[in-house]
């Protein structure tokens, strides 16, 4: 098949449950491809002698090499390829933003003029992987010899569930500290059911597990044990403990029944399985027209967990404009769909409470854009007297999160920004203690998933390389060094 | 999995349990609680730890039975496991030698209040010990407490047992009879913790209580457990669980622990239809 013709095949749309039914249930919203359909969707891919899709992958999967395996059927070789680089397709291609990384530079999406019509590689991804889920077909790599190293990995997220799945593969003991009850971090307390199962994560950590990964459920490293003496006990330490600190508004109110960080709502919904209360003994707070304050991906998780959660109306409320949402377009478009609303240019400026304690409504300022500030987009700036009153009786705030201070509070060794974030080399991930690494929302505040496993792929490489060498000092050097040979 | 190993009644609705947790137990400090799950699917609740053994490699918790979780844990049995206990949790007591130490302990707060009377007097302090209860019944721990303390006295609102009255009664006693105290440490339901404070505030005696919000994650992941401390908003979980009684917004504290009042009474109800188990009935009414 020539290039023409490929450029002609449609994207293939991707089934989804009605947007209608699907707020009563927490279902997944995309029900995958079938494998005609896959095979479809890989042949518009033009394999591309130079891929620049790969170069927006964080983790550089061989994109044109795995469909290739997806077009012509070959399912088992396409995730062969795709676990070369990537551990966790199953949870990528279900959460990474591929429209601003590697569909943004499909070759495709550019003829089209349109990222939207880009070949669609996270369907893609998440096809192969729920196949192989599916048929149970999980291959177990050769096993090695042990290097008689320990490795400790503080955080069972994104970031260390990836060095851990890239360091057992070298021989060497790890054992991953978790603080939750269960491994995946935000993939387990984040991200709802309805986008990303933890049927899946929990299948993702069985295979780790598999592989010789440990698990210790409920150690919360700087509490549990020390710090030092993880750092004595094991030869190397990937930290990896998120941002798990939820930002408040800061003003008047906050405090007030109903009023909830979106941290704590998506843990009630989400690890807690509040959605099943009283079958599941947390409950979570449910309002009738539920304010969500914010405008990336953990807004819309919140705002499409209020409808689930029986909200009559869901309300965003972000003070800038749509097109500087950070949030993923797939997020805003599943929102729409079920009924969310969004209250755009508009901003809390405190909020009002009954004579219960409970939360009744937020006063709202209205927004208009200016100068661009320091994040490069244009500034909000309120409008003198269109404050008014928004009637609610739940308000969750999804502003942000920040690095998790415990670890760093309870070892004042590890240089860390004026922010919280841990300060590491770029390359390495290598913090200012000796034989610590870090990688993740720890380092970057709240990120994303697949940026953590990117982060968590480089200090393994590092890790390794300085379990083997004891190199310390110049290890960035070194390591560079190690690639361009392997190149 | 966490074993029970050992398991007493101490009172209408007070259990005490001892259970398994090595790695718990080993670097634990007096003040620090843990979060703990006792099915799956359960919900995850904090309990100031009591005790420790580290040679047993296990904590000690006291708990009273208020709602389904704790109910459904008092139905269990020495052998039986639970899946989760999170620990140890929050700041640690400053213990110092400050000279003079009023301790006040109300009903369960009576718990996590004794191994802190304790380590202020083996510290050097002078440590009075003033413990209350509803009820004669209701009181628990008072042979420990009375080997903690160099003097203790007992309230209860009832008289069943020592004085009758409030605890802040037997402090203005105190007080009245030209006792001074350089540091009082006040653990107990919310609004005695409340009393104990405008009390002591009133008498300039430094005090330190410490708090028992909601709290989901125990580690400052989700904010659930914040207080009002002065001008500042703190998380109980790793910023206390003790705070400076003086400054804490004990109204607004009492206000967020009724949040979840509905869900928790038709949880509760669920599992007493479902199993038939339901609470004691406590001296003085309703608990």
């Amino acid at each position: 098949m020539n290039f023409k013709d490929r450029l002609k095949i449609q994207p293939v749309e991707m089934p989804e449950q009605d947007p209608v039914v699907r707020i009563t249930n927490v279902e997944e919203v995309p029900l995958g491809y079938t494998p005609q359909m896959a095979m479809q969707e890989a042949m518009r891919c033009l394999q591309c002698k130079t891929p620049f899709c790969i170069e927006g992958c964080p983790v550089g999967i061989d994109i044109p090499g795995f469909l290739k395996f997806i077009e012509t059927g070959d399912f088992r070789s396409a995730i062969r390829k795709m676990k070369e680089r990537n551990l966790l397709p199953a949870v990528c291609g279900r959460v990474c933003p591929q429209e601003e990384q590697c569909q943004l530079f499909c070759t495709i999406g550019k003829a089209r003029k349109n990222p939207c019509e880009s070949v669609m590689i996270g369907k893609l991804e998440r096809f192969i992987a729920d196949w192989e889920r599916k048929n149970g077909e999980f291959e177990t790599p050769p096993s090695v010899k042990p290097s008689g190293k320990r490795v400790a990995i503080v955080g069972g997220g994104p970031a260390g569930l990836t060095v851990a799945g890239d360091l057992i593969k070298f021989g060497h003991e790890v054992i991953v500290f978790e603080a939750l009850h269960k491994a995946g971090g935000v993939l387990v307390y984040g991200i709802p059911e309805f986008r990303l199962p933890k049927s899946i994560v929990q299948s993702e950590v069985d295979y780790l597990e598999s592989l010789g990964v440990i698990f210790r459920y409920n150690y919360v490293i700087g509490k549990t044990i020390p710090v030092q003496v993880i750092i004595d006990e094991y030869d190397a330490v990937f930290i990896g403990t998120g941002a798990g600190l939820p930002r408040f508004m800061r003003v008047d109110g906050e405090n007030l029944l109903g009023v909830l960080s979106a941290n704590e709502y998506l843990t009630r919904a989400n690890l807690m399985k509040a959605y099943d209360f009283p079958r599941a003994d947390t409950p979570i707070v449910k309002g009738r027209k539920v304010i969500t304050v914010g405008g990336g991906n953990v807004a819309m998780d919140c705002a499409r967990t209020a409808l689930r959660m029986g909200a009559d109306r869901s309300l965003i409320v972000y003070r800038r404009a749509e097109e500087q949402m950070p949030a993923r377009l797939e997020e805003i478009h599943h929102a729409k769909e079920e009924g969310v609303e969004f209250h755009l240019l508009q901003n809390p400026l405190r909020l009002l409470g009954d004579e219960n304690g409970w939360i009744s409504g937020a006063e709202l300022i209205k927004m208009e854009l200016g100068e661009p500030d320091s994040s490069g987009r244009r500034r909000p700036v309120p409008i003198k007297g269109s404050e008014f009153i928004e009637d609610t009786d739940a308000l969750i705030v999804a502003i942000g999160n920040s690095p998790n201070p415990l670890v760093p509070a309870s070892f004042p060794d590890l240089e860390v920004t004026r922010w919280g974030g841990i300060v590491v080399n770029e390359i390495t991930g290598q913090t200012s203690v000796q034989g610590v690494f870090a990688g993740g929302d720890i380092v970057l505040g709240a990120a994303t998933v697949i940026l953590a496993m990117g982060h968590g792929r480089r200090a393994a490489r590092a890790m390794n390389l300085y379990l083997s060498s004891g190199r310390w000092v110049d290890l960035d050097k070194a390591l560079d060094l190690c690639r361009a040979e392997v190149r | 999995m966490y074993e029970i190993l050992h398991k007493e009644k101490l009172g209408p609705n007070i259990f005490m349990y001892r259970l398994r947790a090595p790695d718990v137990a080993r670097y634990r400090k007096p003040g620090q609680f843990v979060i703990v799950r006792i099915i799956e699917d359960g919900e995850r609740i904090p309990i100031t730890i009591a005790d420790v053994d580290t040679l047993e490699g296990s904590v000690t918790l006291i708990v009273q039975a208020v709602g389904k979780t704790t109910l459904q844990m008092a139905q269990m049995t020495v052998g039986e496991s639970i899946p989760t206990i999170t620990g140890p949790l929050g700041e640690p007591t400053e213990i110092k030698k400050i000279g003079s130490v009023l301790c006040v302990g109300g009903g369960i707060g009576i718990a996590p209040l004794y191994p802190i009377a304790r380590a202020m007097k083996d510290i050097g302090n002078s440590v009075k010990s003033i413990i209350g209860a509803r009820s004669s019944n209701l009181l628990i721990l008072t042979d420990l407490m009375n080997e903690a303390s160099d003097d203790l006295i007992i309230t209860t609102d009832d008289g069943t047992e020592g004085r009758k009255g409030l605890v802040t009664d037997a402090i203005r006693d105190l007080v009245a009879r030209g006792e001074h105290f350089d540091q009082c440490v006040a653990m107990g339901p919310p609004i005695m913790m409340k009393f104990v404070c405008i009390l002591t505030r009133e008498l300039n005696i430094p005090t330190i209580v410490s708090l028992n919000p909601i709290m989901v994650d125990g580690t400052g992941m989700c904010g659930c457990c914040r207080v009002t401390v002065g001008d500042e908003i703190k998380f109980a979980c790793v910023d206390g669980p003790e705070f400076d009684g003086h400054k804490v917004d004990f109204d607004e504290l009492i206000t967020r622990l009724s949040t979840y009042r509905k869900e928790e009474r038709e949880s509760l109800g669920c599992y007493t239809s479902e199993t038939g188990c339901k609470l004691d009935s406590m001296p003085g009414g309703s608990s």
